[in-house]
């Protein structure tokens, strides 16, 4: 990721190296972004210069309110419009890693896996803590699936484990060795008061101390997955797991991420 | 709600529709005789809260729990608590339930099963400690009627709007602000962690996990704020919590002691989503069910779940089986048809072609299956996307498919869902968008009469036809194994499987529950002249 330095102006001689951006609204150039956000005062012309404020400070120059609306004797809502002054160096923007791995139909994963583990993955799921939302797991693990790709249960060289809603730290470490585990799914979708993040660093912790001779993921433990559709402020190495999977994964990512990451190598 | 809007506008086969009844209650039956035949801790302890006992010993753990834990331990649990417990009531020279209740915790209570003339003492005691419970739920109920005389009860469709801070402190401002913009029906959303509590909180709460703790003094803060809202308004404005999970019977009782007025009750949710035991959960919301009749409580079950986890097109049909299920279960426990407010939702892939016109072929067979119900409709979940202003306009779809369809309660749709719990400015756009559907339509279901033989009355028909061969399929195999093969939800959840199983008790012959002995055999709906608990 590249600092958010103010870019300062450039000398000419430099611009050739430079993709200067800014954003777009109907002119190249125009700079021009809308924001929305309540403010917690009454409506009213002093709350609208408070907007602007706001705004000012946002680097919105010019910025103008657009939209005001009184909710509630106490608050109100905003939506304004302005040109941002801030500078973006396209080229020194590099492209995030895509994925590391290709991506595997059913038929493909079953067949890496027969040939290079001679018998069924097994991957063990659950939604911990208080964490009742089942969505997310079961959208990977059950039959049906999601968007269109069928769920890991479909695949039948993975042998699924979904343990359901609300189980314990405890009770996944057991059950996943119990089940000689190749790898944990744990989804988290409530994120009040940062659950999400709390309750996967409890898990992995769990998990490495339960295992404290292992190696690597697949060497002594089982991999390590969560997902959930806000773990978008951590890094993997922040939890503790192996991997984060964020809004929108399908089944077949998850298979194909289980395939290269406990089976390098294998079927390339 | 206008009687025109509800003429037959499908043209469904009567006999089918008969039909589908007729194999509901077949399904039914024997899950009905399993209620009728056993108790739970959870069923138990709704008595001891009946007769008005609260409070919890120092580690949290409701006195209920800890004489209800002790009678099983020392005499078991299969003759009910009421004989043991009035007995050694009598017998200790006890001032009430909760001075027992210290006298266990501190173990010097020796419970037993009394026999003979102390038996009928102690069935005598019990069964007048049960009625006056009773009397207070119907005294609720009869305050409830006269409010809604007073202040007055909004037209429906209502809005139902939720609230989820976690702090009852926080819920109450923001559910009266709520109600000031337009809600008809406030749902406080439960800790996520509460379905699988074997106990009820006690006390104002102020830390819950994406929601706040169901208790008996959260329910009457709320209501009492409510009540002053209403007034201030002109309007009764519901109140609804969550008798689901497994203290479900304890959760009714206090609903109908603090006035509560919808509860979402599902016969299948906990079992599917939150793989609680199915024969728990079915013995515990048979006794809830009953509860909630007695109270005058319109109950919300939970098929628009189904079509979180399968597709919406596919899985019509499982909505409507299980509506039919919810509707006998409900029929059976004693609730009137103005009280099932079963539910389902505005869930299929925008993508789709005429994903519209499906959506209001379902709404309209739901509507017209259940004409008297108050339908509760869902809005879209499981489409929206981070694209908030394509949510904002999905949205405004379910609304107008809502109106178009006569649906009682509407859930308003967050341009925001799946992204955070709504913001202020989410849920005062989301009631903007609503109300401009609402005043723009009108009375829209009086013209909306889908062609005969045309799209939306032949997919109406289809879903009904196959929901008719799914309950024969459910009625020969029977509900449990059909649950158990995850025909609902496409989640496989067997009989014996779950949590809460341990709970479960075989009635003994000679089993005592006075609270069940009333609502068995009394019309909960019968009028009673009775003096209100004052406000």
């Amino acid at each position: 990721m590249t600092t958010a330095e103010p870019t300062r102006y450039a000398p000419p001689a430099q611009a050739d190296t430079r993709q200067v951006i800014r954003p777009y609204g109907d002119t190249t150039g125009d700079g021009m972004v809308q924001v929305s956000f309540t403010l917690p005062v009454p409506a009213g012309a002093r709350a609208e210069a408070a907007a602007l404020s706001l705004a000012g400070q946002m680097g919105l120059d010019p910025a103008s309110v657009v939209h005001v609306k009184p909710m509630g004797p106490d608050f109100t809502f905003f939506i304004v419009y302005g040109r941002v002054r801030h500078l973006i160096d396209y080229a020194a923007i590099e492209a995030p890693e895509g994925r590391e791995y290709p991506l595997l139909s059913a038929t493909e994963a079953n067949q890496v896996i027969r040939a290079g583990l001679g018998r069924p993955l097994v991957v063990v799921g659950a939604c911990i803590g208080t964490d009742a939302h089942t969505v997310g797991i079961d959208a990977i693990l059950n039959v049906k699936g999601f968007a269109g790709e069928k769920g890991l249960e479909y695949y039948r060289e993975l042998r699924v484990v979904n343990m359901g809603a609300q189980v314990a730290v405890a009770e996944l470490v057991e059950r996943a060795k119990a089940e000689n585990a190749d790898a944990v799914l744990v989804s988290q979708v409530v994120t009040q008061r940062n659950a999400h993040l709390h309750n996967a660093k409890q898990m992995a912790a769990a998990f490495h101390a339960e295992y404290p001779t292992a190696v690597a993921a697949g060497m002594g433990r089982p991999l390590l997955v969560v997902g959930g559709p806000r773990f978008d402020t951590v890094t993997a190495a922040d939890l503790g797991v192996d991997r984060i999977f964020g809004r929108g994964t399908t089944p077949a990512e998850v298979a194909s991420y289980l395939v290269h990451a406990l089976l390098p190598g294998a079927g390339r | 709600m206008s009687d025109t809007a509800r003429e037959d506008k499908l043209g469904l086969d009567p006999r089918l529709v008969d039909r589908a009844r007729r194999l509901a209650a077949r399904a039914a039956e024997p899950v009905i005789e399993l209620a009728r035949t056993h108790t739970t801790v959870s069923v138990e302890r709704a008595l001891l809260r009946l007769t008005g006992l609260h409070g919890a010993d120092a580690g949290g753990t409701p006195w209920a729990n800890v004489i209800t834990d002790a009678v099983a331990a020392q005499v078991g649990l299969e003759h009910g608590v009421a004989l043991p417990v009035w007995d050694a009531l009598r017998a200790g020279g006890h001032r009430d339930l909760e001075s027992l209740a210290r006298e266990v915790a501190r173990g010097g209570v020796s419970f037993r099963l009394p026999t003979g003339a102390d038996a009928g003492t102690a069935r005598a005691a019990a069964g007048a400690a049960a009625r006056a419970g009773i009397a207070r739920i119907d005294r609720r109920r009869a305050e409830r009627d006269r409010l809604l005389r007073e202040i007055g009860d909004p037209p429906q469709p209502w809005i139902y709007l939720i609230v989820a801070t976690g702090d009852i402190h926080e819920d109450i401002p923001q559910a009266q602000a709520a109600a000031r913009e337009g809600a008809d029906v406030i749902a406080v959303i439960r800790s996520t962690g509460q379905s699988l509590l074997d106990y009820v909180p006690e006390g104002a709460t102020r830390e819950g996990y994406a929601g706040t703790y169901a208790t008996q003094e959260n329910f009457r803060l709320m209501r009492a704020a409510l009540d002053d809202t209403s007034r201030e308004l002109g309007r009764y404005v519901r109140l609804t919590n969550y008798a689901s999970g497994l203290c479900m019977p304890e959760i009714a009782v206090l609903a109908g002691l603090e006035r509560l007025d919808m509860m979402l009750n599902d016969c299948m949710y906990g079992i599917i989503f939150r793989d609680i035991n199915p024969r728990r959960t079915f013995i515990d919301q048979r006794f809830s069910r009953q509860i909630h009749a007695r109270a005058g409580i319109v109950i919300n079950t939970g098929e628009d779940n189904y079509l979180t986890t399968a597709d919406a097109v596919d899985a019509a049909h499982t909505v409507i089986v299980s509506q039919l299920l919810n509707e006998r279960f409900g029929h059976e426990a004693g609730l009137a048809d103005g009280q099932l407010g079963l539910g389902h939702a505005f869930e299929i892939d925008p993508s789709l072609p005429d994903s519209f016109r499906l959506e209001l072929a379902h709404a309209q067979l739901v509507r017209e299956l259940f004409p008297a119900a108050p339908l509760k409709y869902m809005p879209p979940t499981k489409h929206m996307t981070g694209n908030i202003f394509a949510g904002y306009l999905l949205d405004a779809f379910f609304h107008l498919a809502g109106v178009m369809t006569d649906q009682s309660i509407i859930l308003i749709g967050m341009m925001t869902e799946g992204i955070h719990t709504p913001w202020l400015s989410d849920r005062d756009l989301a009631l903007e968008n609503v109300r401009y559907v609402r005043t723009a339509c009108g009375r829209l279901a009086e013209d909306f009469v889908p062609r005969p033989g045309g799209f939306v009355a032949e997919r109406a028909r289809r879903v009904l036809a196959e929901s008719v061969e799914l309950l024969e399929r459910v009625e020969a195999d029977g509900l449990l194994p059909a649950i158990a093969d995850g025909t609902f939800g496409v989640t496989r959840r067997p009989p014996d499987g779950g949590k809460g199983l341990a709970g479960v008790v075989a009635r003994a012959p000679g089993y005592c529950n006075p609270a069940t002995e009333i609502l068995d055999t009394e019309d909960p709906h019968g009028s009673r002249d009775m003096a209100e608990v004052p406000a």
